[in-house]
């Protein structure tokens, strides 16, 4: 019954934005639609209905749900730790070769995955440039481990969280900062209990979109990191090799990875994006 | 800040309380070089047309910018390698930038938070100055929920909440509709009158600049092109711009004796005797038009005119005339009925020595 | 299903016979191809055959196809190299494929269950389990127990795909446990991790390591006759060409199609 209430001037706002949808809109928009659909609705109609508990008893399907949530979360905050300063600087600051830079930034975005995990092999691997030192000096290996897959996904996943919040910065005032300024503020005070606050809805955008591709990420983790049940091999991995010999099994695994995201991003989106 | 080249030397026996500052800002092909004065409880009005350079020197005195070279003294203190943030100077912006995030309490709260005060110390600060603006009923309302009158109210409470020794204020009245803008206008005054430190205010709106300040200095093209008291400026404008701004027909020219000899066109009679390089002023009120060349009238200042533009200007007709002396008439509805009057139309004009105003260059 | 497989064959045939004709006036049509059977003369095959091959097999295969495609001018062999699970989930699935060569009895089975090879499949090669090590064998690895020394870090492949099945195979053979660092998802990937030093030792095939060169080093292991991988080859119901499959077939099988693959480390069936 509240709901009904509740859901009345939602819908009143809706039919204020627009009446009527131009069919050369609305036709696209539709084919669009049906196209991203479509192939999960296959997945569903295909399901191992039958199977589906025997499989979700498995141990190794949970430890592998428990360590895709864990890595992809830990990989988001990774992300947020220094990708919001560096989208910061990129929209906020001016130094040569900025433009270059930004676009290096977005380059693990065209980059294969797994020539992305090559690439991490050959900078933090046991004989990479910098892990031959995190290696001798620190006895820090990095491949096979759930921090190789946390840096793996943090690889992937980031260039959505700073191109989010650049966007974001860009389009914020950057006055806020300045008024703040001449009330005491230091930059950084600025940057924290002005900026931040007023971007937060375009932070939370970019973290949901990392942690949706960190969740989803396959070629550079396993091509960094190995798999390994327990320790590296998260959803999507599992989901792979039971592909290998085992379809349904692996369509089962899917679909447990599909409705955790989906359930994890409907509570965030309830949360945080209807605020913006 | 540390690049800065030739800060120069403040002159000799510059005021140890107040603001003392010549401020040099070189934006490519734009110069800023105005040089400011003012004790404390003045209230000074940088007036000028859009893109004078008021706002940058507006930020170059809050530090938002670094000078080029010049000096910024406050109380005796150099400020010009100050952070904008270690000034004693508080900045109310044009649209007043208050935190949509925060509600006014904290708005105002945010500069004492930010010098050092407590938590609680801050808001107790912040709940004194929102009453003293007569906004104790709105502490807890968010920006957005403020009318524009009540948000100006709360940024100025933001800027004397750091207890500032330099208030800045952009345009502070310009985001407001003309109804709000009247009431407002009369609350800053008062809360300026009150202010024991320096205050700047920047506008491009001379009604605004003549009520709140004491003081205005008129900044053209980078430059300070006339400053003093509101009245004085108003009786003895020495630009068009300002001219045209205080309503009056404003001449360059040599005076001898009751004549002045304009640099270009005919001479006007004044009552005045002066010599040497003078202004000439008169209203637009002080014009009669004639269509034909009037022979009974006493006016010793006749000149014939052609009609560029006619307009509305309150319950009257203001005409713009072209031809021996370019200049501005005020006529009623009734009399530009009556004269005919249209643009193209000839016309005499004619204004008595009485109404006219000389006074030296 | 059989007919409209049929029509479109058909269509194909039509298509390729007036293509051919505008193109090169020639009159020979495949229909008078396919009347002659079993024959050797090769300069009456043609068409188009798509080869779906385990990816050990992509070297020796495009020697091959070269060799067959001179042999045959005017025919042209296009091959799809992938894991061979995968490719028998293409072929179910109904990817257009004229033969199909695995890597695994197994993979093939998912193939001839489905009812969709013609013909029983024939092993024309095997291959068998070697260790890949750092060049130089900096470990000393000698054996497939030396792998389960502590610290050293292996890679085995993932006992889904078919050199971890064997690998699994083998360690029961020998009687071993091992941990490996990962399952990795292919062959390859175990492989690189060796090539690229992250891995000290791989448990791959015999012929990856010979592909590898001198980025890696083999040490052959008694346990790995116990896990023989034997790669069975189909021709496909489906194959639109089913002579120039054949004779692909044949090819593959004969001596000199042997010489190139036991040249590449493949053991004779």
């Amino acid at each position: 019954m509240t709901d009904t209430l509740e859901s009345r001037p939602r819908r009143d706002r809706h039919r204020g934005r627009s009446r009527v949808v131009p069919i050369p809109l609305l036709a696209p928009a539709l084919i669009g639609l049906a196209f991203l659909l479509l192939p999960l609705i296959a997945l569903l109609v295909r399901a191992p209905w039958r199977s589906l508990p025997e499989q979700l008893t498995s141990a190794e399907v949970w430890e592998a749900l428990r360590l895709s949530l864990v890595c992809a979360t830990a990989a988001t905050g990774l992300s947020l730790v220094v990708g919001v300063p560096l989208a910061w600087l990129l929209a906020r600051t001016c130094f040569p070769g900025r433009g270059f830079v930004r676009a290096l930034v977005t380059l693990p975005l065209v980059l294969p995955p797994v020539v992305g995990g090559v690439a991490l092999l050959l900078a933090f691997g046991r004989n990479g440039v910098v892990g031959q030192w995190l290696d001798s000096w620190f006895g820090i290996t990095l491949p096979f481990t759930t921090t190789g897959v946390i840096l793996a996904e943090t690889f992937v996943a980031m260039p959505f969280l700073v191109i989010s919040v650049e966007g974001t910065l860009r389009a914020a005032d950057p006055r806020y900062e300045e008024a703040a300024t001449t009330l005491g503020a230091s930059r950084f005070t600025a940057f924290r209990r002005v900026t931040l606050p007023l971007i937060a809805p375009g932070v939370a955008a970019g973290a949901v979109l990392a942690w949706a591709r960190a969740l989803g990420e396959f070629g550079a983790t396993i091509t960094f990191a190995g798999n390994f049940p327990g320790r590296t091999q998260t959803m999507p991995l599992a989901v792979y090799l039971a592909l290998q010999n085992d379809p349904a099994a692996a369509i089962a695994l899917s679909l447990v990875l599909l409705a955790v995201s989906i359930a994890v991003l409907a509570a965030l989106r309830d949360r945080w994006m209807t605020a913006s | 800040m540390t690049e800065t080249t030739d800060l120069g030397t403040p002159p000799p026996g510059h005021l140890s309380e107040g603001l003392d500052a010549r401020l040099v800002v070189d934006r490519g092909a734009f110069r800023l070089d105005v040089t400011l004065a003012a004790a404390p409880g003045d209230v000074v009005a940088l007036l000028g047309p859009n893109g004078a350079g008021k706002t940058t020197a507006l930020r170059a005195l809050s530090g938002l910018i670094p000078l080029t070279s010049g000096h910024l003294l406050l109380d005796g203190t150099r400020l010009d390698g100050t952070a904008p943030e270690s000034r004693p100077v508080g900045v109310v912006f044009q649209d007043y930038l208050l935190f949509p995030h925060l509600t006014a309490l904290d708005n105002v709260a945010f500069g004492p938070r930010c010098r050092g005060a407590g938590k609680a110390e801050a808001r107790a600060q912040a709940t004194e100055w929102l009453d003293r603006m007569g906004l104790a009923d709105h502490a807890g309302a968010k920006p957005r929920r403020l009318s524009g009158g009540q948000a100006q109210r709360v940024a100025l409470a933001r800027a004397l909440a750091t207890r500032p020794r330099l208030l800045l204020l952009d345009e502070p009245l310009a985001a407001l509709d003309a109804r709000t803008r009247l009431e407002v206008r009369a609350q800053l005054r008062r809360h300026l009158a009150e202010f024991e430190a320096v205050a700047v205010l920047v506008t491009h709106d001379p009604l605004d600049a003549m009520v709140l300040a004491d003081r205005l200095v008129v900044v053209e093209d980078g430059r300070v092109v006339q400053e003093g008291t509101p009245s004085d400026i108003a009786r003895h404008p020495r630009t068009d711009y300002i001219a045209r701004l205080v309503g009056l027909n404003l001449y360059k020219g040599r005076a001898e004796g009751h004549t002045v000899r304009l640099d270009t066109g005919p001479g006007i009679t004044t009552t005045e005797e002066l010599s040497g390089p003078v202004f000439v002023a008169f209203p637009p009120g002080a014009v009669t038009l004639y269509r034909d060349r009037p022979t009974g009238s006493s006016a010793r200042n006749l000149w014939h005119c052609e009609v560029a533009g006619l307009e509305t200007h309150g319950d009257q007709i203001r005409a713009d005339l072209t031809g021996e002396l370019p200049l501005t008439a005020d006529l009623t509805t009734v009399a530009a009925a009556e004269l005919d009057l249209h643009p193209g139309a000839p016309v005499w004009a004619a204004v008595k020595a009485t109404q006219t105003h000389a006074y030296p260059a | 299903m059989t007919r409209s497989a049929h029509r479109t064959r058909r269509m194909l045939q039509v298509a390729g016979v007036s293509a051919a004709a505008l193109l090169t006036l020639s009159a020979c049509s495949s229909t008078a191809t396919r009347s002659d059977q079993g024959s050797s003369s090769s300069s009456k095959l043609s068409g188009t055959i798509t080869v779906f091959a385990a990816a050990s097999l992509e070297e020796s295969f495009e020697v091959l196809g070269k060799t067959f495609e001179k042999q045959h001018p005017g025919t042209k062999v296009t091959f799809n190299f992938g894991g061979s699970d995968s490719l028998a989930a293409g072929i179910t699935g109904g990817a257009p494929a004229d033969v199909f060569a695995a890597a695994s009895t197994k993979t093939m089975a998912i193939v001839t269950d489905e009812g969709d090879a013609a013909g029983t499949p024939a092993t024309f090669v095997r291959n068998r389990l070697e260790i890949a090590t750092l060049p130089g064998n900096p470990d000393r690895i000698s054996s497939l127990k030396d792998l389960t020394r502590p610290g050293l870090k292996v890679v085995l492949c993932d006992r889904t795909v078919p050199c971890g099945a064997a690998a699994e195979k083998a360690l029961a053979a020998g009687g071993l446990k091992l941990t490996p660092v990962s399952y990795e998802q292919d062959v390859k990937s175990a492989l690189t991790k060796v090539e690229l030093k992250e891995a000290d030792a791989a448990v791959v095939y015999r012929t990856d390591v010979r592909a590898a060169g001198d980025k890696v080093e083999g040490v052959e292991f008694p346990e790995s006759a116990e896990a023989v991988n034997d790669y069975p080859i189909a021709r496909l119901k489906n194959a639109p060409d089913p002579e120039t499959a054949k004779a692909f077939i044949a090819l593959v099988r004969s001596a000199e199609g042997q010489k190139v693959l036991s040249g590449a480390g493949f053991l004779k069936p």
